[in-house]
């Protein structure tokens, strides 16, 4: 799947996360997170997995997680994925 | 046991992580109602991820989906079942081939991931005017019809009548239910009280749904949970008596007695299925019971 445009997923309210996906030529994740310190790398293997299952290769992944647990994270990631894919 | 279920938003973290603390029997994860247009995706995507990775303690766990009329209702399904909810909520049901729409889908899903037939359960959602007088068929339009469920917001809706805290507008719709229901064998539950700081018309509206013959009823607010569970629990009073009765029968039997009666009445077939049934209760809510010597 291919990220064609831009979309978001999500909110910015406790134990979510705010997703913000847009086309780009290379794979970049950007992690905004309140446990940055304590779960930054488990986070970043959450949205990988994420974008392995649905064979995304390039694209800007912006996360801001409020608190979120690794599935709610991975559903926000997913649903603006589909969003910007034309699936939303 | 199914004595209280609560509604829970299907797009809302905080809430979902939380579902098996707020001591309900059921937790009813929404993706009707509560999900506006917009987010329908994003709800069943989330519901599914939490149903994979997280384990409700203790919590028998229902999705009210789309109703049929929506293009949601399949994508719902498709994302959920392979999850195996213990039921389904459709809502909106108006007449038995609602029920088998919706059953024959599933059914397609259980064998495309190879569990036995019939796992998913359904309790209808019934709430409209079309519904309530098409109980029974509805009831018995499937072998996966475990529950009916009254939906008294929509319905009221639909008689185009208020909807009011003594519920004399939902009365013929409740007697209604719990009638198809029990001539089915299969339980009913009653809509939810929609005061949430109102909690004495709360137990007042619980204790007239279960004086009707309903199996529970559900809840919008946590606050809910706990006067719903206490109206329909079996008092002690309740347990003791029926555990009498248990042992008035079984000394009647050694005795070759065929009649028999307890405290001056005389027991007969209906009070041995109360006494039953209490038991059966008092075993879900404490775990097994010692037989009386």
């Amino acid at each position: 799947m291919n990220i064609k445009t831009s979309a978001a997923a999500g909110t910015l309210e406790s134990s979510d996360a705010y997703v913000m996906v847009e086309p780009s030529d290379t794979l970049e994740i950007a992690i905004e997170s309140v446990v940055y310190n304590q779960y930054a790398d488990q986070i970043r293997a959450g949205i990988e997995q994420v974008l392995d299952q649905l064979g995304v290769k390039t694209g800007r992944i912006s996360i801001n997680d409020k608190g979120a647990v690794d599935c709610v994270i991975q559903a926000r990631v997913e649903t603006a994925i589909k969003r910007a894919g034309g699936e939303g | 046991m199914r004595r209280s279920m609560l509604f829970i938003p299907g797009n809302t973290p905080n809430l979902l992580m939380n579902g098996d603390v707020l001591g309900a029997d059921s937790l009813i994860l929404d993706l009707e109602d509560a999900v506006s247009p917009a987010e329908k995706d994003s709800a069943r995507i989330l519901v599914r991820n939490v149903l994979r990775d997280l384990h409700y303690k203790g919590c028998e766990i229902i999705i009210r989906i789309n109703p049929v009329e929506t293009e949601y209702w399949t994508h719902d399904l498709d994302e959920i079942i392979p999850l195996k909810p213990h039921m389904i909520m459709p809502p909106k049901v108006s007449c038995a081939q609602d029920v088998k729409t919706v059953s024959e889908y599933i059914g397609r899903l259980e064998e495309a991931c190879g569990f036995p037939k019939n796992t998913v359960k359904l309790i209808p959602l019934i709430e409209t005017a079309m519904g309530v007088e098409n109980a029974f068929q509805i009831a018995s339009a499937d072998q996966r019809v475990a529950a009916l469920f009254l939906g008294g917001e929509d319905l009221t809706a639909d008689l185009r009548c208020k909807r009011t805290k003594e519920g004399q507008e939902i009365f013929y719709a409740r007697t209604r239910l719990v009638c198809a229901a029990r001539a089915c064998a299969i339980d009913v539950y009653d809509t939810p009280f929609t005061d949430v700081n109102d909690l004495p018309g709360l137990y007042a509206d619980a204790q007239f749904a279960k004086a009707l013959g309903f199996s529970g009823k559900a809840s919008i607010s946590p606050s809910h949970v706990a006067g719903i569970n206490e109206v329909f629990s079996p008092t002690q009073e309740d347990i003791d008596y029926a555990h009498d009765v248990m042992e008035t029968i079984r000394i009647a039997k050694e005795q070759g007695k065929g009649v028999v009666s307890l405290r001056g009445k005389m027991i007969d077939a209906p009070i041995v299925e109360r006494a039953r049934q209490v038991i059966e209760m008092e075993k879900a809510m404490f775990g097994e019971v010692e037989e009386d010597e």
